[in-house]
């Protein structure tokens, strides 16, 4: 009985990995840059909230709306003014450095401006939970949104890549932004659209990581940020359904893993998956193959 | 053209020691008169050890051309060889020296060994996935050494990974690696002088690496991979080779670390993924593969916090946006563009009325 | 390019001779006696110095590092906030001997080395005394630093035993670990609180495996059983659902929390979740949970912890305290705030007792009050009647409080 609550809560560690994940897939596929900033974006997402909800009473409708759009609009700024100047630049790696320098700044604005205590987040979900089993076995409120939202955002994000220009136009600034911009299409405008994408689901992640666990700090964003990342690697980085799929095995095996093997070790019993997948597949679990040629 | 070429290679590899030492004497100079804060003394090893940790880092970013994201890792294997050897052997060898001698060589192989074990399923990994890859043996080296507790007595080591108790050490036993709380007591043995001479040494390996044959067969590595291995170059030697190097000279660093404090202790801050990326920031900030630019954006960006302290609670913020800014400045096409094309100008006419 | 790497060599070079020069201001480079007004001082240090201020020689100068940044953040803020309150009320109050304090804070980021960092600083800006450092593992290497110069260090909260080994000089408001992990262990066992017992530590913190361990020995003397401990590890502290799941497999009826409350907020919300609930027994670092802003405190119901400190006590100091605290910075103290404010009342008291003048040198002051600390005694905020061994370690006595209606209360 405990296996399968262990997998229950593998199963929601797992999918707040994943919507984190997604964000992370969607920029790196198009925009083809790691942004570490993100799991600082899902921070600011959640003190918003946390300000609207909380401090000022709003309704949590409001809040999470007021959350997206600062977000949003967050993203398309540090995209603008911290990344953007380096898209050409001679390496790759220039622009990585500056995430982490937006990452820094993100955290310490929030230490500055909300202060190092702690805050208890209040859930702005309202389902209750699902109880089986005689009571032994718990699905909560929060899993159930998570869950659910994971999917949604997975199959709306693919149905708009997939089937509206402004997503047609990210397929190609991310195969070639070269040939794309000839073909007439805005690049920085779909980089743009990209960021904004991807930060406004940064918010939605930063409400459900703080409804699934309420406590907020500057720093709440970082780690699970690396999680995610790890978890985009996991399912292939680039690919929608991998991030799903990498986020909830990582949620299980990091659970699974604690509760079976060592509590201390839950890290890097994560970590020694993802090498020997890594290993057996280099690209992840639904990475494409990368054909290199001279 | 040959032979210019090699006496322009000369001439900077020249600059670079020279900086070094003018650094040191200058620093000497000035500690022997008393005019430097207890701060700067207090950080001439710090700085030593980033340098070297920058140069060895450029070395597998730069000059071999992958991402490593778990040289913190490296750091940390040579940091806990060396202050484990220097704490076994406290009583033994009573000369501070040679026994620093010995726990950077330790360290040095230590770290060196683990980099050959990891490199050589990791390396046939590329860009970011390697890059994931090294951060992730970073925090498992952590993790490891987090859960690791070693005690002496006199029936000899024991090992264990759950707690202190649970080593059945003898009531005068000494716990010498205590988990989480790491490593009291280690001789601080760590000097300027030694720094010093460690950044030489590792300079003199890498630059005599980056000019030798071996070097350029790296380095082929790095600008086509396919083309390389189609010449007949082992790719996977060469790789391995480059690798090991840089992880033995991140263990020296961390001896280096080690022996300048009194408490080791495996944190996130200091041996995770944020020190690895804060590492790998040198490097970009002073270009990738240009040796001497790490070595100065090292000093520059540990010094900067530290220069910071008057601003207080800001002193993280202004320091994120000093380094965006720089980083910025420093690799944005259209500042180098601007750059070319004033100030540069004004440069070289200063410089031809100087001539 | 090249010229560029050039012009970046020459700035380098200039940023350090400017910290050189600085430094030729020695000791009396005027910092701003309060860090909270220190933001423009950076300007006076990279002017080279040249702007000495009157060394007056006529105040006391105590310094206190923490981490202001960081994961930690929220304790050295406490830290810089209670001591920082304590100086203002002391030099309002006419100072020491007559003498006024002046005191900097340095942010050492919960980092070994950038510890021993602010350390120099502060001695570059002419510390005598040393409230810190916060955590213990930062403190376990500046006490080494100190240890060297024979600068006197009373640290507020740094609680492992190494701080003390070898260093007569260093001297704690906090209790030690083991003396925490054992009068737990006695405390539950001689009260017949429960007979199965879980514990949920971080593995990678100093404070929180150096009371479990303690902890663990004694309870082997005790009338109950560990029935299940746990483990989380700084990287991996959001999901509780693993080590609860186990404690309630096991049938605990209490489980043992020596971690800080930021984690045992989520514990006590997981559990809840979980429909679990077992009795929560914590330490020092439990209190401030009822601050947590936002906290439903509901859930810490029935909570009982052996702290010295608790926000919300009855008595005249502790909510003067408080109420002047929450005034000036905004937030309720927690038990650091209160140790490092306690910290400062102490040195005044070994101060006053020993005679010690601001002119003397930083070792003959030390000297002075090693010897003093041995004889004082004091009434502060987390212990009456504390008293020190030549070793550094306080005596005082635990309190053991619960938390019923979403307040403390003690334990008689």
């Amino acid at each position: 009985m405990s296996f399968i609550s262990y997998l229950i809560n593998g199963i929601s560690l797992g999918s707040v990995y994943a919507i984190i994940a997604l964000g992370y897939t969607m920029v790196y596929g198009i925009a083809k840059m790691l942004n570490f900033a993100h799991g600082d974006v899902i921070m600011v997402g959640g003190f918003t909230i946390f300000f609207a909800v909380s401090m000022q009473g709003l309704p949590a409708f409001v809040g999470v709306l007021l959350a997206v759009i600062l977000c949003t609009l967050l993203g398309i700024t540090i995209e603008y003014i911290a990344y953007r100047p380096l898209r050409q630049a001679a390496s790759s790696l220039a622009v990585l450095i500056t995430a982490i320098g937006v990452s820094y700044f993100l955290q310490n604005i929030a230490l500055l401006i909300f202060g190092a205590n702690t805050k208890a987040f209040t859930s702005v979900v309202t389902i209750p939970a699902v109880k089986l089993a005689n009571d032994q076995i718990i699905i909560s409120g929060e899993t159930i949104v998570t869950i659910i939202s994971c999917i949604v955002i997975m199959i709306g994000l693919s149905l708009f890549i997939n089937k509206t220009k402004a997503g047609q136009a990210m397929l190609a600034v991310s195969e070639d932004k070269g040939a794309a911009q000839l073909m007439g299409i805005n690049v920085n405008g779909t980089i743009s659209l990209t960021f904004a994408i991807g930060s406004a689901l940064a918010a939605i992640a930063g409400m459900l990581l703080c409804s699934a666990y309420p406590s907020l700090t500057p720093y709440t964003g970082s780690m699970p940020g690396i999680k995610a990342f790890v978890a985009a690697v996991f399912g292939g980085i680039g690919s929608i359904p991998g991030a799903l799929i990498g986020g909830i095995v990582l949620g299980i095996i990091e659970i699974l893993g604690k509760a079976y093997i060592s509590s201390q070790m839950a890290d890097a019993i994560v970590f020694m998956v993802l090498i020997v997948v890594l290993l057996v597949k280099p690209t992840g679990i639904l990475g494409r193959k990368i054909q290199e040629k001279v | 053209m040959k032979n210019f070429k090699i006496s322009k290679n000369m001439k900077d590899n020249v600059i670079t020691y020279g900086i070094v030492i003018a650094a040191y004497v200058i620093m000497q100079i000035l500690v022997s008169t008393g005019h430097v804060s207890s701060l700067m003394q207090g950080l001439l090893v710090p700085l030593c050890v980033y340098v070297i940790l920058a140069v060895s880092l450029n070395l597998t970013v730069g000059i071999l051309g992958e991402l490593s994201l778990g040289h913190a890792g490296f750091m940390c294997v040579g940091a806990f060889a060396g202050a484990f050897f220097s704490k076994c052997m406290k009583n033994v060898i009573t000369f501070g020296l040679i026994r620093f001698v010995l726990a950077i060589l330790i360290g040095a192989v230590a770290a060196g060994i683990i980099g050959f074990l990891i490199g050589m399923p990791v390396l046939r990994l590329r860009g970011d996935y390697l890059a994931i890859v090294t951060l992730a043996f970073g925090e498992i080296i952590k993790s490891i050494i987090n859960v690791l507790y070693i005690g002496k007595d006199s029936r000899g080591l024991h090992f264990s990974t759950k707690d202190s108790l649970s080593l059945g050490l003898e009531p005068e036993g000494d716990v010498i690696i205590n988990g989480a709380q790491g490593i009291t007591g280690t001789p601080k043995d760590s000097t300027f002088t030694i720094g010093i001479i460690l950044i030489i040494l590792t300079l003199i390996i890498v630059l005599n690496l980056i000019h030798s044959r071996d070097g350029r067969a790296i380095m082929s590595i790095r600008d086509n991979l396919i083309a390389a291995e189609s010449i007949g170059i082992n790719i996977t030697k060469y790789k391995l080779m480059a690798f090991s190097i840089s992880a033995a000279l991140a263990g020296v660093a961390g001896v280096l670390y080690s022996h300048n404090l009194n408490s080791l202790m495996a944190t996130p801050k200091n041996f995770g993924y944020n020190m690895s990326i804060m590492i790998l920031v040198f490097v970009v900030l002073g270009g990738i593969g240009n040796i001497r630019g790490s070595i100065i954006s090292a000093v520059v960006l540990t010094l900067l916090p530290e220069l910071l302290r008057g601003l207080s609670n800001y002193r993280m913020l202004i320091y994120s946006v000093v380094l965006i800014v720089m980083m910025l400045f420093n690799w944005s096409p259209k500042l180098i563009d601007l750059r070319k094309r004033y100030s540069l100008k004004r440069l070289l006419k200063k410089n031809r009325e100087v001539q | 390019m090249k010229k560029f790497k050039k012009a970046v060599s020459l700035l380098a070079a200039a940023a350090m001779t400017a910290t050189m020069l600085s430094a030729c201001g020695g000791s009396d480079a005027n910092q701003g006696a309060d860090t909270q007004e220190a933001a423009g001082a950076e300007t006076t240090e990279s002017a080279g110095g040249t702007e000495t201020s009157e060394s007056t020689g006529a105040s006391f100068k105590i310094g206190a590092i923490g981490p202001s940044t960081g994961g930690a953040a929220v304790y050295g803020i406490a830290v810089q906030n209670g001591a920082d309150l304590a100086v203002k009320e002391i030099n309002a109050a006419g100072g020491i001997n007559g003498h006024q304090i002046e005191y900097n804070f340095q942010d050492d980021e919960c980092d070994n080395e950038k510890s021993v960092n602010a350390y120099n600083t502060l001695k570059d800006w002419g510390m005598q005394m040393l409230v810190g450092t916060t955590t213990s593992g930062c403190c376990i290497a500046v006490a080494a630093e100190s240890a060297n110069d024979n600068l006197f260090q009373l640290t507020p909260s740094g609680s492992s035993v190494d701080i003390l080994k070898d260093n007569d000089n260093v001297f704690q408001v906090c209790f030690t670990d083991p003396n925490q992990g054992v009068g737990a262990a006695q405390y539950i066992g001689t009260n017949a609180v429960a007979e199965k017992v879980a514990v949920i530590y971080d593995s990678s913190d100093v404070y929180s495996s150096g009371i479990y361990e303690k902890f663990a020995q004694e309870a082997a003397n005790q009338p109950f059983e560990i029935v299940s401990a746990e483990a989380f590890t700084a990287d991996n502290k959001t999901d509780f659902s693993v080590q609860l799941q186990k404690a309630k497999d096991a049938g605990a009826e209490l489980i043992f929390l020596p971690i800080y409350y930021t984690e045992a907020s989520l514990i006590l919300t997981q559990a809840n979740g979980m429909g679990y609930a077992p009795k929560f027994f914590g330490c020092d670092g439990l209190d401030g949970i009822l601050n947590v802003k936002n906290f439903d405190t509901a859930l810490a119901e029935g909570v009982m912890l052996l702290t010295p400190f608790a926000a919300d006590a009855e008595d005249e100091a502790t909510k003067s305290f408080v109420s002047a605290y929450q005034e000036a910075y905004g937030d309720t103290p927690n038990q650091f705030a209160a140790d490092a404010y306690d910290a400062v009342y102490i040195l005044k008291a070994a101060l006053e007792k020993s005679g010690a003048a601001p002119d003397e040198s930083v070792s003959d002051i030390c000297e002075k009050l090693k010897g003093a600390m041995v004889e004082i005694t004091v009434d502060g905020l987390t212990g009456e009647a504390m008293s020190w061994d030549s070793d550094g370690a306080v005596n005082k006595a635990p309190k053991a409080m619960e938390i019923v209606n979403g307040n403390y209360s003690l334990i008689q």
